[in-house]
């Protein structure tokens, strides 16, 4: 049965018909996700049978905004970003007919959760530079390495997973990935302990791990291409709805100011409204962004975004510091803890402060999107490189 | 949320002004403009305002407009900003427009809308739109009275002046101008004096005046947007051909990376803008907050598009032969206009209630 795509009424009808036949309130949340999954609800713009409608995708903040106003369980998505946001489009890529089946269910019901190992400690940015080594064995892989900045991996049931599987090519052609069962042996996951005194991140030691090939994701050497897929998914990944005027940080600041006169000084106050002027103009570019995408033309300005927004967040969590003075010299607490998901506004200032530190890292380095801006979108030219034609085993490291 | 894209009415109305501007106002006239005595570039004028009909954008048909919003004006004014145009269009077919639409004046205002007659609101043109100074008084319908450095105040037929407790219409050669040698040589100042200069009340109270400044306000942010995309554009053209050290300068990350910042700057101001003009478009209750984020954001956004691309041309970006300085003088004196960048904060603080120290 082959049919046009739904339009935004006949998904609002069969919203409608999902709710009425699936209360919010009656029905276990596990059993009502696996409900709205099945009737392609869950991602529209996904294909049929696997959670989709194969409906464009800016219909889809209208159906869960339908959902949310319903009172529906969520699948979470805070706990599984990387699962939803990352590992999901890239099996949709690239994974097998039964990849596919087997893995996006559980992945969106939030059933299981996802991580990525990516990073290593010789390869951040440098990404293709990459060191864990696969190799073939009958049917199966076996994986030796090191990942680091691991976010969530103490809690994943799945890691996307790439490696370096021939060393005699240059770097990028050697590459192939993986879907990586975090609960096989030889998968020791340990807590990396960050300057905010948690541990929101791990490293994950990869010792004789077996793989199946069958969880192998694309063609052998194509882990290159395999992963730009991933990593443009992470940087599209925007915010659903509009985001009021003084969110985020500039309202902690902003709160604060209003409360608190006797902390007043005349540079704070220009240092605040320069503040407070950046963060309205960010969200208006992202107002607009989500207008632009909404109208079926999406831009460039996603990665100026995130540009925005690591600055401002790191900036204005400063000037709550000096705001604060004296007390802004107290902390928490120093205990380690593994925390399931960043929580920003819960913590004390110096918290913030330091957590923002990681913002202008994680995700891409600011310097590595001012080369993706500068290149891709204004055309510069290149980097000179002096690794593309130089097999990866004689590269120095 | 208000709209911050473009309609397709907008972009085909900017396609048009482009046209006009690239074959009557290329850099070189401009520039060639600034070495004579005319105050502004009239045949340009006319093939904007007139002939395509930009002067009475936001003004009723039955007005003798076109019965369209500020937020197409603010594409003209883009355009222009682009081309840093030597046209009294932000003092006549903006401010002074403004002031006689909230004004309800309909003798002028039809003219004005026509392009046939040039009006400039007689203010300082650093004032902004919350603290009006008074500088000429009234006694029976004659002015007398010092007004400073009144952005196109030569090229006007009619000043629009602030008088004792109203709004008044002189004509210009009941005035005394002197021409000021301004930084911005495009949009030339002009030093005015009425010695009981005949005049016809327009306006009671300072509302028309003020509500004329914000809608300036509001426009000058697309203006700056337009010269930081056209400075950008024309800076990434040339950091691709110039060669040094045997490659591109835009090769190299030093330069990349602040036209990356430069290109993200710009499209922060893209929506900041969109924003001011779509307020003012539908007499929004943000307006004020939404223009004194646009001045304190564009401002500075314009400004620096401008000095990087000076500072990216090298010696040749500091010489005459090269527009960059056209631009520069343009940014520079748009940031100190309609309120500095410091002035829209402070009012700010009270608007968002951020009070002072």
């Amino acid at each position: 049965m082959s049919t046009a795509p739904p339009d935004a009424d006949e998904l609002s009808r069969r919203v409608g018909e999902f709710l009425a036949a699936h209360d919010p309130a009656e029905t276990a949340p596990q059993e009502f996700l696996r409900a709205r999954f099945d009737a392609g609800l869950a991602w529209v713009h996904y294909p049929e049978g696997l959670g989709g409608l194969g409906a464009p995708r800016h219909l889809q903040p209208a159906v869960d905004r339908r959902f949310a106003e319903a009172g529906a369980s969520t699948n979470h998505p805070e706990r599984n970003g990387i699962g939803l946001g990352m590992a999901a489009p890239t099996i949709l890529a690239f994974g097998t007919e039964e990849q596919k089946r087997r893995f996006l269910r559980p992945l969106w019901t939030g059933e299981e959760l996802w991580c990525q190992l990516f990073s290593e400690p010789g390869a951040g940015s440098d990404l293709a530079a990459l060191a864990t080594r696969a190799v073939r064995d009958g049917d199966a892989w076996t994986v030796n390495g090191q990942k680091v900045w691991t976010s969530m991996a103490h809690e994943a049931r799945w890691a996307i997973l790439v490696t370096r599987t021939d060393p005699d090519v240059p770097k990028h052609r050697g590459m192939t990935y993986f879907v990586c069962d975090m609960t096989a042996p030889g998968v020791e996951v340990r807590p990396l302990r960050q300057m905010t005194g948690e541990a929101e991140f791990n490293e994950v030691f990869l010792t004789d791990v077996r793989i199946p090939d069958e969880h192998r994701l694309g063609a052998v050497g194509q882990g290159w291409q395999v992963s730009t897929t991933t990593l443009m998914n992470e940087r599209v990944a925007i915010g659903g709805g509009a985001v009021p005027r003084e969110s985020g940080m500039i309202g902690v600041v902003a709160a604060l100011w209003r409360d608190r006169p006797e902390l007043r000084t005349p540079g704070l106050h220009d240092a605040l409204l320069r503040a407070w002027v950046e963060t309205e103009a960010a969200r208006l570019t992202g107002a607009r962004l989500r207008q632009q995408l909404t109208a079926g033309q999406p831009g460039p300005e996603g990665s100026g975004a995130k540009l925005a927004f690591a600055r401002l967040n790191q900036e204005v969590s400063g000037l709550e510091l000096e705001l604060l003075g004296e007390e802004g010299l107290r902390y928490d607490d120093w205990t380690m803890r593994r925390p399931t998901e960043v929580d920003f506004t819960r913590r004390s200032p110096g918290y913030r402060y330091l957590r923002a530190k990681g913002n202008s890292i994680e995700g891409g380095t600011s310097e590595i999107l001012r080369n993706i801006i500068a290149e891709r979108v204004l055309g510069l030219p290149g980097e000179i490189r002096v690794d593309k034609d130089v097999a990866w085993k004689d590269l120095p490291r | 949320m208000s709209d911050l894209l473009y309609g397709e009415i907008e972009n085909d109305l900017r396609a048009s002004v482009r046209e006009v501007l690239a074959d009557k106002a290329p850099w070189t006239s401009v520039l060639a403009g600034t070495e004579k005595d005319e105050p502004y570039d009239a045949p340009l004028w006319r093939a904007v305002a007139a002939q395509l009909g930009c002067a009475g954008l936001p003004v009723p048909e039955e007005l003798g407009g076109a019965g369209a919003t500020w937020r197409e004006t603010a594409v003209v004014m883009e355009e222009l900003g682009r081309s840093a145009a030597p046209v009294p269009f932000l003092g006549s077919a903006v401010i002074a427009t403004a002031a006689l639409l909230a004004a309800g004046e309909r003798e002028l205002l039809p003219r004005l809308a026509a392009g046939e007659r040039i009006a400039v609101l007689a203010v300082p043109f650093g004032t902004a739109p919350y603290d009006v100074p008074v500088t000429v008084e009234d006694a029976g319908g004659a002015l007398t009275g010092e007004v400073a450095g009144v952005a196109d105040g030569m090229a006007a037929d009619v000043l629009l002046v602030p008088a004792g407790d109203g709004l008044y219409a002189v004509d210009a050669t009941d005035a005394r101008r002197t021409a000021v040698t301004s930084l911005d040589m495009t949009r030339r100042l002009a030093d005015l004096a009425f010695s009981a200069a005949p005049a016809r009340r327009v306006a009671e109270g300072a509302g028309a005046v003020r509500a004329a400044l914000r809608t300036g306000a509001a426009m000058l942010a697309s203006e700056q947007l337009g010269l930081a995309e056209r400075c950008l554009d024309d800076t990434v053209a040339y950091v691709k051909t110039r060669y040094q050290f045997g490659r591109p300068i835009g090769s190299y990350q030093g330069l990349k990376h602040r036209l990356a910042d430069l290109w993200a700057s710009i499209t922060q101001a893209r929506a900041v803008a969109r924003h001011a003009a779509s307020c003012v478009a539908a007499g929004d209750e943000d307006t004020p907050i939404a223009v004194a984020v646009a001045q304190a954001h564009c401002s500075a956004v314009a400004l620096k598009a401008a000095e990087e691309c000076v500072q990216m041309h090298g010696g040749i970006g500091f010489t005459w032969e090269h527009p960059a300085h056209l631009f520069l003088k343009r940014a520079k004196a748009d940031s100190i206009a309609l309120g500095t960048p410091d002035r829209h904060r402070a009012a700010l603080a009270a608007l968002v209630d951020l009070p002072p120290a």
